[in-house]
Formats: C-alpha cells, structure tokens, sequence
C-alpha cells in the first residue's frame, strides 16, 4: 500500500472517531447538567480542559458559557478538533484515498459532512436543547463503522485504519476521565455525595459504559470506574483494549508472529500496553489520576510519531506540492 | 400539469423536426415526456441533483469564493443518438484517429509530411508543444494517443463536425459513467425498451487497454493524478477506483536506474504502465518544466528506455493544436489515401494571408480563438460581441496572426432540456465521444454531452456555466 495512502487512512481512522467522541462529550454534559441541583452554576469548563484546546477557547472567548463552548467544540472552523474540523479533515482525508473506500462509505460520511456543515448553518449552538443533532451524528459515524464492518477487506488498509480508531479511542477515553479531575464539587465534603455520585454516572454514560459497569462491579465508586476504564480487559472503550487492539493492528501490518516488536513502533506501542496490562487501580491512584492520565496521553502521542517514522514519512511533503498547484 | 417542449427556430433540434414533430428515434422517449405530470419529472430531477451530491461528483472552480466543489449539472432528458447515425461517427472517429496516430510517429521521427510540404513545418516543429525529448523515439506498441475525447458538434441542417481533437488528458468520462447511473434510477423502464447500448463497461476496457501497453502478464498500473486540488480529481480517483489500480502522485513515485517505483508501506514496488493526468511539460522537471513539483524525476528517461509505458504518449498535444486541425483533412489524405469521412468546420488560418484577410474583414461573423487555449478562454464570438471588442481582436490577430483561426459561427443544434423546473426548451449541445487505442481503436457508444443552459448560449464549459446529458446511443435507429 501507498505510504500516502496509508498515512490518509490512518487518518480517516482517527478523524472520525474523534467526530465521534466530541459528539459523545456534549450530549453526556448537557444531560450531566440537566441533572444538577438548580442553585449550582454550569460547568462546561472542565470539558474544554479536558480537550487540551483551552488556550484556543480562551484567546477567542471570556467565559465558558454554555453555548459558546457547544459552538467551540462542534462549530468552530478556528479549533482544529471541532466536529466541523474533524469530519472535514477526515472527508478531505477520504477524497484523497477515495479510490479505497467502497461507495457505499464515501457516500456515507460525505453525507455526514454536509448534514454537519448544515448544522453549523442552522446554528444549531443557539438551540435550547441540541442534543438530537449531536445523537445523530454519533449515530451517522457508528453506521459509517457498521458499514466498513461488514464490507471492507481486512487487508493493510483496515488496519491501518483500525490504528487510527483505537489509538484515537485510547486518548478520548484518558480525556474523558480526566473531565472528572476538573470538575469542582462544591466543597471536599461533597465527595461522595449524590452530587459526586452523578458526576462519575455521567462519565460512564459518556463511554456508552454505564449499564456494563453496574453489570460487571455493581457500586459506582471512584476506583471501580478508574479500573473499568483504564485496565479493563474486555471493555472495548478501555484505555488497556484500545491500545491492544492497536498493537494486534500494529502485528497485522508487519506481519510479524505477535509478540516482542519488530519496528519501534510496536516497541513503544508493546511499552505502553504491557505496562497497562500489569498495573492495578493502586498503581493509578498512587501516581495521582491527573498525573497518570497525562502521562498516558504523551505516551500514545509519541506511538503515533513512531507509526509515522515507520510507515508514512515521505521524501516530500505532499501538501506544500498540492498547494503549489492551485 | 405536462410539460409542453418547445424548440428554438431556426436551429436543428435533435427530438423534434422543423415542424414539432418528434423524430423517429425518440418517439418513445417524447411520449414518457408528454405523458408524465410536470411534479414527476422534477422529482426525478431533484433525485438525480441529490445522487450527484451524494456522490461527490464534483468539479473544482479555480478563484471561485464559495468554496471549491462544484456540481456539473446533469440535466435529466437524455440526447438521443440513433444506431446508423453513430456508425458513422464511429467510422469516421477510428479514420480520424488512426492518421493522427500516424502523423504523431511520423513527426517525431522521419517527419516525411513536413518533407513533402503538406504542412508548414514551423507550424510543428516551432509549436510550444512539439516535444524536443521526444524525437526519435516510438512509444510502445507504437501507440500514441491511447485515449481520445473528440469535440463534435452539429449544424442547421443536423450534420457533425468535428470542432476539437483532444488528445492530451481528455476528462470528463466520469461523467458519462456515473450519469448514466442516475439517469438508469430516474427512467429504469426505458433502457431496454430503447435498446440503449451500455457505457459500463468502459473502466474494463480502459484497464485491457493500459495492460496491452506493458509485456509483463500482470502490470502494476496506476492513474497519475496532479492531486486533490486538480478541477478533474474527482475523475482520477474514479477511475483508478473502477479499474481497481493505485491512484498515485508524483511524490509517490521514484526512479532508479530508469525503473519507476512506489513508495509503499513495505518498501518500493515497480509500477509498469501510468494513465497519466498530468500535462506532458510537467512529467518529468529533468527531461521538461524544471519548476514542476508534480512530476517524477527521471520518469521521461526510465520511458524512452521502455521501462514504464505512458498514456497518453508524451509530446501529442502538437496534434491537438487548433492550428494543427485546419490540416487533419490532409493528414488523413496523406497517410490513408482516404476521404474524411467526418468534416471539419472550415477554418480560417490567420497565418495565411488570405485567410487572415477574410477573417479581418468578417470578423462579426466569425468565432476567433487562440491556437493554444483551452476552456472557451481566448475566444472571441463575433455576432455576440461589441465594436470594441472586434477591433481589440483586429489588432491582437494582426500582431500575432500565427496564434489564431476563425471559424463561421455554427448554429448548434438543440435538445430539450428542462429549465427551472418551469418548462421544456431546447439548448445548444456538443458531443464528446472518447476513443480507446489498444490492440485496436474502439470508439465508446455514450459520449459526454455538455449542454448551454443559458438561453441562446453557445458555451457548453462546465467553467463558464454549462450543465450536462446522458447520451444514449441506439443498438437500432
């Protein structure tokens, strides 16, 4: 396969499922604020930290109102990780490679790019309760999933793509839980509380994990809900799966036997992953939940740097040379 | 409510005669119009602008503000061609491009038609796209232009001409393909009542044809395109998709010892034959345009050492000339010993002094263009045209009578077409064919068929505002 086209697809992979999670991000603290007493203000702060896109939000906006962080996260040309950017780079990211995708997936997420460009039309931000659009954009990329499922070939090119989507999965996931260190409860009294108690049901809903993780450990308590998501062995959102499943996608590429590495990748990729796979939520809650949860965000970066060394770098760079063109 | 067609006097329309009365050969297709609710047909209508949209078929507008995509409006009444009619065109295609084919191996080699005085030979030798690199050398399988998308169009009395020869990068076959995919939804009923001959099978035939050129059993193949900011991207992705072969860009190839290679996940692989959609000057920035970043370094030697085989050929743009095409009638003379059996419109070379002094004099008749341009730019359309604009043109031809010809103005002929979902009138149309060169020449039975939806308009370019038709060509008349 094309090292470009490899580099697209991988792409593909990590735009869409990011599309997917920020809608996921504002349809879980909208209903996370729907369900708070009336006398505490709105917290939509801690969802732009967690995003790591604060000091975008802040050089644009003074406070963090409700609809301007919607718009920001969704609508925002200017953030480069907004649902407009994500499914925008990752149509551009398509049409590059269109000549790889089946019909039926091209059309799908074109589809979805205009319904999204519609949305941003209509000014969806400024509706009282927006959560039907993002529900339907969630559901426009799980279809868009089912689709590549059930006819894509599973030769380099759905790996690659897989890489994108797991490892794209891990960050979001770190993400999501670090939301909870950002949240202010009221007062340290407060943990525990039903207040508390909320807040951690939120999360899990956001992950689609709630009625897993009842099933599975019963009590919602903080180190229970830090296990799930970031050991769990079988909880296909879990930090530890995610990064598995990138590695097996890691293996297919190579070809190699499954075990040990044979590129630095897979190295760093094996690195991360068995680390996970041998630390328990003390481990977590020693290292401090924040702290742990950066350190897994620099490290699925560097993953990707090395996935690039190994596999996309290019004598050339291909969008100086398109834009020559124009 | 029906729609009620009606034709523009005084031109040749191509579903109903001087009379109204419908032409035999759409009999069937005039009583679905007639018959069916004017609610119908425009739903049929938006079905058909949605599917284009949902499938990205889009073109590019260089300068254009509102962003870049762009829909090339498929106009859902199809242009009708009966079963004899196209034979002729056929014949008179695969004429038309065997001789080119000729006089491109001929002048890059013993050059015997300049020789022999049959045409000047600054006219080729000086032109900006007779290829120096390329003397001496004979493509494989001596095949030059491989894929061909002519320009016909019909006059007052409904006969063809042919008005362009295009033989560098022809685009516009997706369209062909994927509009009759619409067109297929929209009225599933008549294809086979009709008996129209099917397009699909063009991505097959393209594929054997770009294999002949390679003697490998199974040649790497792949579709060179500029990138995703080319107006015609749509089209390169669509065809290496079709044929199933790599879409590739210049950076993703190389050269080593005058062997083409992919830059590939698992290292470099040979690739053997390139459908290439790049012009020809910029290739190769060692062998041509220095400056060129989209080209393959290397790429015109690993060629001439019969390494890669290239589609089509380097240096048949100086074919393609509209100064060129005043001569092929005498090109097909020379080399065949053969009538044309399709006419060109009469051109007037302002190079020759006769000629220049008939354009001069009749310019508000005539349609003025520049040898070397393309896209209905440089052009001058003189019963359209103001005073000022004739006498800019007066002085641009006498400063530079070598880089313009004149044409009567032809009064194309007309299809009906629908217009703002208020009625059914007749707008002018071309015809664009495309012809394959492999193991034989094979004409297509669909063409491309760009319409003037601009009332008494005669510019088709999807550019400057022209939409487009299936073509449905008859197994009977």
């Amino acid at each position: 396969m094309l090292s470009r086209v490899a580099n697209s697809i991988y792409w593909l992979g990590r735009y869409l499922e990011r599309t997917e999670n920020y809608a996921r991000f504002i349809d879980v603290n909208f209903n996370l604020m729907l369900d708070l007493p009336g006398d505490l203000q709105e917290q939509w702060e801690p969802l732009i930290l967690a995003t790591g896109d604060d000091s975008i939000f802040r050089s644009k906006f003074d406070r963090f109102d409700k609809k301007e962080v919607i718009y920001f996260l969704a609508f925002d040309k200017d953030n480069p990780n907004s649902i407009i950017s994500s499914v925008t780079s990752a149509r551009e990211n398509a049409r590059i490679i269109r000549e790889n995708l089946t019909k039926e997936t091209w059309e799908k997420l074109n589809e979805t790019y205009h319904f999204v460009k519609k949305g941003a039309e209509r000014k969806e931000w400024k509706k009282e309760d927006p959560r039907a659009f993002f529900e339907s954009v969630k559901n426009q990329i799980l279809l868009l999933y089912g689709l590549a499922d059930n006819t894509v070939a599973r030769t380099e090119g759905w790996y690659f793509r897989q890489l994108g989507l797991f490892l794209e999965r891990a960050d979001k996931t770190s993400r999501i839980l670090d939301v909870k260190y950002h949240i202010l409860l009221p007062s340290v009294e407060e943990i525990g509380s039903p207040l508390d108690f909320l807040h951690w049901m939120a999360l899990l809903k956001s992950v689609t994990a709630f009625n897993t993780y009842r099933r599975l450990y019963g009590n919602i308590d903080p180190s229970g809900v830090v296990e799930f998501l970031v050991l769990n062995k079988y909880f296909p959102r879990s930090v530890f799966y995610c990064l598995k499943e990138a590695e097996n996608c890691l293996f297919k590429i190579s070809g190699s036997n499954g075990s040990g590495f044979s590129n630095s990748a897979e190295k760093t990729m094996g690195e991360l992953r068995s680390k996970l796979e041998f630390d328990d939520v003390n481990d977590v809650i020693e290292t401090g939940l924040h702290e742990y949860l950066e350190n897994l965000l620099v490290k699925i970066n560097k993953i990707s740097d090395k996935i690039d060394d190994n596999y996309f770098q290019i004598k050339d760079n291909f969008v100086s040379q398109l834009n020559r063109q124009g | 409510m029906k729609f009620e067609p009606t034709t523009q006097p005084g031109f040749y329309d191509e579903m109903y005669d001087e009379n109204g009365e419908v032409r035999h050969h759409c009999i069937k297709f005039d009583e679905l119009l007639k018959n069916s609710p004017k609610k119908k047909l425009n739903r049929l209508q938006f079905a058909a602008d949605k599917a284009q949209m949902a499938m990205g078929m889009t073109f590019n507008v260089y300068h254009d503000k509102q962003g870049i995509e762009k829909i090339l409006h498929l106009d859902i009444i199809p242009r009708i061609i009966p079963g004899s009619e196209w034979q002729l065109l056929e014949r008179g295609l695969i004429q038309r491009i065997d001789a080119l084919n000729h006089f491109l191996q001929d002048i890059y080699n013993e050059g015997k038609i300049l020789k022999d005085k049959i045409i000047p030979e600054d006219l080729i030798l000086g032109s900006k796209d007779y290829l120096e690199p390329c003397k001496g050398l004979t493509p494989p399988k001596g095949i030059w232009c491989h894929i061909t998308g002519t320009d016909l169009v019909r006059d007052k009395t409904g006969a063809y001409f042919i008005l362009e020869d295009n033989l560098r990068c022809p685009s516009g076959v997706s369209y062909m393909l994927e509009s009759r995919e619409i067109i297929k939804r929209a009225f599933p009923e008549l294809f086979n009542r009709l008996g129209v001959r099917p397009v699909s099978n063009y991505s097959a035939r393209l594929f054997n044809m770009l294999q002949h050129l390679s003697d490998k059993s199974k040649p790497v193949i792949g579709v060179l395109t500029p990138g995703i900011f080319n107006s015609a991207y749509f089209e390169h992705s669509y065809l290496a998709q079709q044929m199933g072969v790599e879409l590739v860009s210049g950076m993703d190839l190389l050269v080593k010892d005058k062997f083409v290679y992919m830059q590939t996940t698992k290292g470099l692989e040979q690739i053997d034959v390139l459908y290439r959609r790049i012009d020809d000057v910029f290739l190769d920035p060692m062998a041509f345009n220095s400056d060129s970043l989209l080209g393959v370094p290397g790429l015109f030697e690993a060629y001439k050492a019969g390494n890669i085989g290239i589609a089509n050929a380097p240096g048949t743009g100086v074919a393609d000339d509209k100064a060129v095409y005043a001569y092929v009638p005498r090109i097909i003379k020379y080399y065949l010993d053969q009538d044309p059996i399709l006419n060109n419109v009469p051109t007037y070379l302002c190079r020759e002094e006769k000629d220049r002094r008939y354009v001069l004099e009749h310019i508000e008749e005539l349609v003025v263009k520049e040898t070397n341009a393309a896209g209905g730019y440089g052009m001058l359309i003189g019963p359209k045209s103001t005073k000022e604009e004739h006498e800019k043109f007066r002085r641009l031809i006498q400063a530079n009578p070598n880089n313009y010809i004149a044409q009567p103005t032809l009064s194309l002929s007309t299809v009906p077409t629908i217009i703002d979902n208020q009625q059914v009138e007749g707008r002018h149309v071309d015809l664009r064919p495309y012809i394959l060169y492999g193991k034989e020449i094979e004409v297509i039975p669909g063409a491309l068929t760009r319409v003037a939806l601009k009332k008494g308009s005669l510019v088709v370019n999807s550019s400057q505002g022209g939409g487009s038709k299936d073509t449905w060509v008859l197994f009977n008349d």
